[in-house]
């Protein structure tokens, strides 16, 4: 028992190990704010894997071919805002059922993809390998050099804090500005209020579809980030659905943290931190375990999400409004 | 005199409805306007039209004598008016601040808005007597608060028209008397108030002028002082209507349901109903009163087997119900117990059914309906045809959709359903809720027939008139318990204390 958790102890609390757990839990984090957003706002978003699929594709292409990074990031995004306003124009205006919606964004961003993928690079829907100039590179933040000697807090500035790209620190910086935006802001006050009680904003005079609009973009930006960076920061290239679930495991985040932007983070972390241990331990034997399948890490979050909120940390209530179009009443 | 608000020729149809015809209405600045009418007159849509909700397809709005067009709900709020809709606009999670800042934030950052409006709201408070502790969450308000928290809304944004859509439906008598002193402080600080409701004693107590709707015209003005509460009630309807019911004094028979110390938890394990004991005797109708919200809905679908009860026990006709341990409403409806629930859309109808299908819901297991896995179309039928003929349901149409029906006719399906089942006990919540006052008289009527042939009925409604009007023994409901009993002739203010928790050693 001693051997089995000094193991994991030794695992978890390992600079390696954890400087990869806010790698692994970046895209988590961008694609959670974005879901944030549009499910404030009252619109259910299911559709952030097929958008973050579609901007990691759209980033890795764009890089590619142009040899710029920050080219590709406007690819990522633009194309991750299109699909976010084709789910409003679904959902706001049409009226339409928002999980269908999302299922359809899904499906199409894994279809085209890999067809687009094929037919302009013919390398079995990857995107060609990027060099150093088409990706976004590691930062280093002013005063790692001097510090490298430093015990620990040194080793931890050097390694955990300094050394990102420039994507992780806008994923950590999006939480408190997200969190301004929300509760500091009169967007933020409307957004909340449109996800409650459409009804409430109708009557204050404020459009309730061009609020929703404007969440859903938002949404767009964020997806088009966090695919960004998986396929051009993470990764040299796009390969065919490298997404593999993150879009679903961060709204098992948003879920878990409630639809707030703090907790939302600290979710992300952990299910990042959970990713970080599953990829060190990959055919290793665990003392007095043996050798723990893969894909069980890989379900924790998804476990972790559905038994923490059964039981430990209360009931999550999502906004009241979410996945209902608005109808003016007819009385 | 000069106008605060005037409509001329205001037309508006939906699809084949026509729900506004030429309307022309003329508000006096400075005084409390009633418009009263049935359901379904037209009175929400006209409200709706000044508010910028629909917009007209024909005529003019006036406001302070010029012409403006009201295109959206920010043009009303712009052109002075504000409105407190029947159903509250209110974010229930958001501090009463909050909501009442929202759409009028005064910038982009909310800080110094917050700021600017706590003072503003000191002072509206102040000056109409209208307190509310402003970051208290709005959901966790008595209703009576959460109007108040409408009508501030209204007045922070510079509101000098205020319209107030059936602002009493929610509220107690006392609530309701104290909405109505601060309407008086309004108008006699130079607003201007509209107010819309069904409820003629209303209108007799607050308002100036009246304008009466039926069926989308407006049909008479008057002045308040000159018209009485019959002659309104006539030109509501279009012919003379009894407001009382004629009734002989009960005779009560053996006991038919009897209720011990029932406790009912919801499904969040709130105490919904707190150990009732009450006794329903064949051949009289008992009333619960009570502001609605007080456990009588939980006690009701207890009754009725819908809802599962913790403690306590019921017998119906001196059988006990809990004997096995369990119940549903088949059971409860096997021994007698007919429901006509408070909201029909939600438990009494499937409104997309015909007709015909509705009439023998829940009873489909019914030989007379047919036998084995198959329905016998053409018995149900003519059985739903008696009832048309029967309870005077109108469209006589027996394949068309309920959905079609108006709110009185699809009551009317649901109590011939019912009744029709020759019940030992009827169990009736808010019968006549969304009813025009015709239908009203006659289920009442019915209601008091059934009572007479031997039945007993318990009926709950929010209407204390209705309680009054139809019970032999009233009691009242306050947070779950029932908080005594009185004969239906107690004073309403006597029963309004009660329904507000007041018990009168403690009033006293």
């Amino acid at each position: 028992m001693l051997d089995f958790l000094s193991a994991i102890f030794a695992i978890i609390f390992n600079l390696s190990t954890l400087d990869a757990a806010v790698r692994l839990s970046t895209p988590l984090l961008l694609a959670a704010l974005a879901g944030l957003f549009s499910e404030r706002s009252g619109i259910f978003d299911i559709g952030l894997e097929g958008k973050m699929l579609a901007a990691a594709f759209a980033a890795g292409a764009a890089a590619g071919v142009t040899g710029s990074a920050w080219l590709g990031l406007a690819a990522g995004v633009v194309i991750s805002i299109a699909l976010a306003l084709v789910h409003g124009f679904a959902s706001i205006t049409a009226r339409g059922n928002q999980i269908v919606s999302g299922v359809a964004i899904n499906f199409f961003a894994a279809g085209l993809t890999v067809l687009l993928g094929q037919a302009w690079f013919h390398q079995g829907g990857r995107t060609p390998q990027l060099g150093p100039g088409a990706r976004f590179g590691e930062v280093d933040l002013p005063g790692a050099d001097v510090l490298k000697d430093v015990p620990v807090i040194g080793d931890i500035y050097n390694h955990l804090v300094s050394g990102h790209n420039i994507l992780v620190y806008a994923a950590f910086l999006a939480v408190p500005f997200s969190w301004w935006v929300l509760y500091r802001t009169r967007f933020g006050l409307r957004l909340r209020a449109v996800g409650e009680n459409p009804a409430a904003v109708d009557t204050a005079g404020i459009s309730v579809a061009w609020l929703r609009y404007r969440a859903v973009i938002c949404t767009g930006i964020l997806c088009g980030l966090a695919g960004t960076y998986l396929s051009i920061a993470q990764s040299a290239g796009f390969n065919r659905d490298m997404t593999a679930g993150r879009g679903f495991i961060a709204l098992a985040a948003l879920i878990f943290a409630k639809w707030k932007p703090v907790p939302a983070m600290f979710a992300c972390l952990l299910f990042g931190m959970l990713d970080a241990v599953a990829i060190r331990l990959q055919g290793q034997a665990i003392p007095g375990v043996g050798v723990v399948p893969v894909q069980f890490f890989q379900a924790l979050p998804y476990i972790l999400t559905v038994i923490l909120l059964a039981g430990f940390i209360g009931k999550a209530i999502p906004p009241k409004a979410g996945g209902v179009a608005y109808v003016k009443e007819r009385t | 005199m000069t106008l605060a608000l005037e409509l001329v020729g205001i037309d508006k149809s939906f699809g084949s409805v026509h729900a506004n015809k030429d309307i022309n209405l003329a508000v006096a600045k400075g005084s409390i306007h009633g418009v009263v009418g049935e359901n379904g007159a037209g009175k929400s849509t006209l409200m709706s039209i000044i508010y910028g909700f629909y917009s007209a397809d024909a005529g003019e709005i006036r406001i302070d004598g010029k012409p403006v067009s009201i295109s959206d709900s920010k043009a009303a709020i712009a052109h002075g008016i504000g409105m407190v809709h029947q159903h509250f606009m209110l974010v229930d999670n958001f501090t009463v601040l909050e909501n009442v800042m929202l759409g009028a934030e005064g910038g982009f950052m909310l800080n110094s808005g917050l700021h600017k409006a706590r003072k503003e709201l000191k002072r509206l408070a102040d000056e109409y007597g209208l307190t509310v502790d402003l970051d208290a969450e709005v959901g966790e308000l008595p209703v009576g608060l959460q109007q108040r928290v409408e009508i501030l809304k209204a007045l922070f944004r510079g509101a000098d028209i205020l319209i107030l859509d059936e602002p009493t439906g929610v509220l107690t008598p006392a609530e309701a008397d104290h909405l109505f002193r601060i309407l008086r402080i309004l108008r006699d600080e130079g607003k201007t108030v509209l107010l819309i409701t069904h409820k003629l004693r209303e209108i007799m107590a607050v308002t100036d002028k009246v304008s009466v709707m039926r069926r989308g015209e407006i049909v008479d003005t008057r002045a308040t002082a000159e018209t009485s509460v019959e002659e309104l009630a006539e030109l509501m309807v279009g012919r003379s209507v009894l407001l009382r019911v004629d009734k002989t004094p009960s005779t009560p028979g053996r006991p038919v349901l009897e209720v011990e110390d029932l406790t009912v938890r919801d499904a969040r394990g709130v105490v919904r109903v707190d150990h009732a004991s009450l006794t329903v005797h064949a051949g009289e109708i008992v009333g619960i009163a009570g502001v609605s919200g007080n456990g009588q809905s939980q006690l009701l679908e207890a009754l009725a087997g819908i809802r599962k009860w913790e403690t306590g026990r019921v017998l119906v006709d001196g059988q006990d119900v809990m004997a096995d341990g369990k119940v549903d409403p088949a059971e409860m409806r096997g021994l007698g117990v007919a429901h006509v629930p408070e909201d029909r859309h939600r438990m009494g109808l499937v409104n997309s059914f015909a007709e015909y299908e509705n009439c023998a819901l829940g009873y489909h297991g019914d030989p007379k309906y047919g036998s084995g896995a198959l329905l016998d179309i053409k018995a149900m039928r003519d059985d739903a045809r008696d009832k048309i003929e029967k309870y005077d349901i109108r469209p006589p149409s027996c394949t068309l959709k309920t959905s079609m029906f108006s709110g009185g006719n699809q009551q009317k399906i649901v109590l011939a359903r019912e009744i029709e089942r020759d019940p030992v006990v009827l169990l009736v919540g808010q019968p006549t809720r969304g009813v025009d006052i015709g239908a009203i008289e006659f289920i009442h009527k019915r209601l008091i027939e059934l009572r007479d042939a031997g039945k007993g009925i318990l009926l709950v409604s929010v209407e204390l008139d209705e309680i009054r009007m139809l019970a032999d023994r009233v009691l009242v409901m306050f947070d779950g318990r029932l908080v005594g009993e009185r004969a239906p002739d107690a004073s309403e203010q006597e029963l309004g204390l009660m329904m507000a928790g007041v018990t009168r050693e403690a009033a006293e």
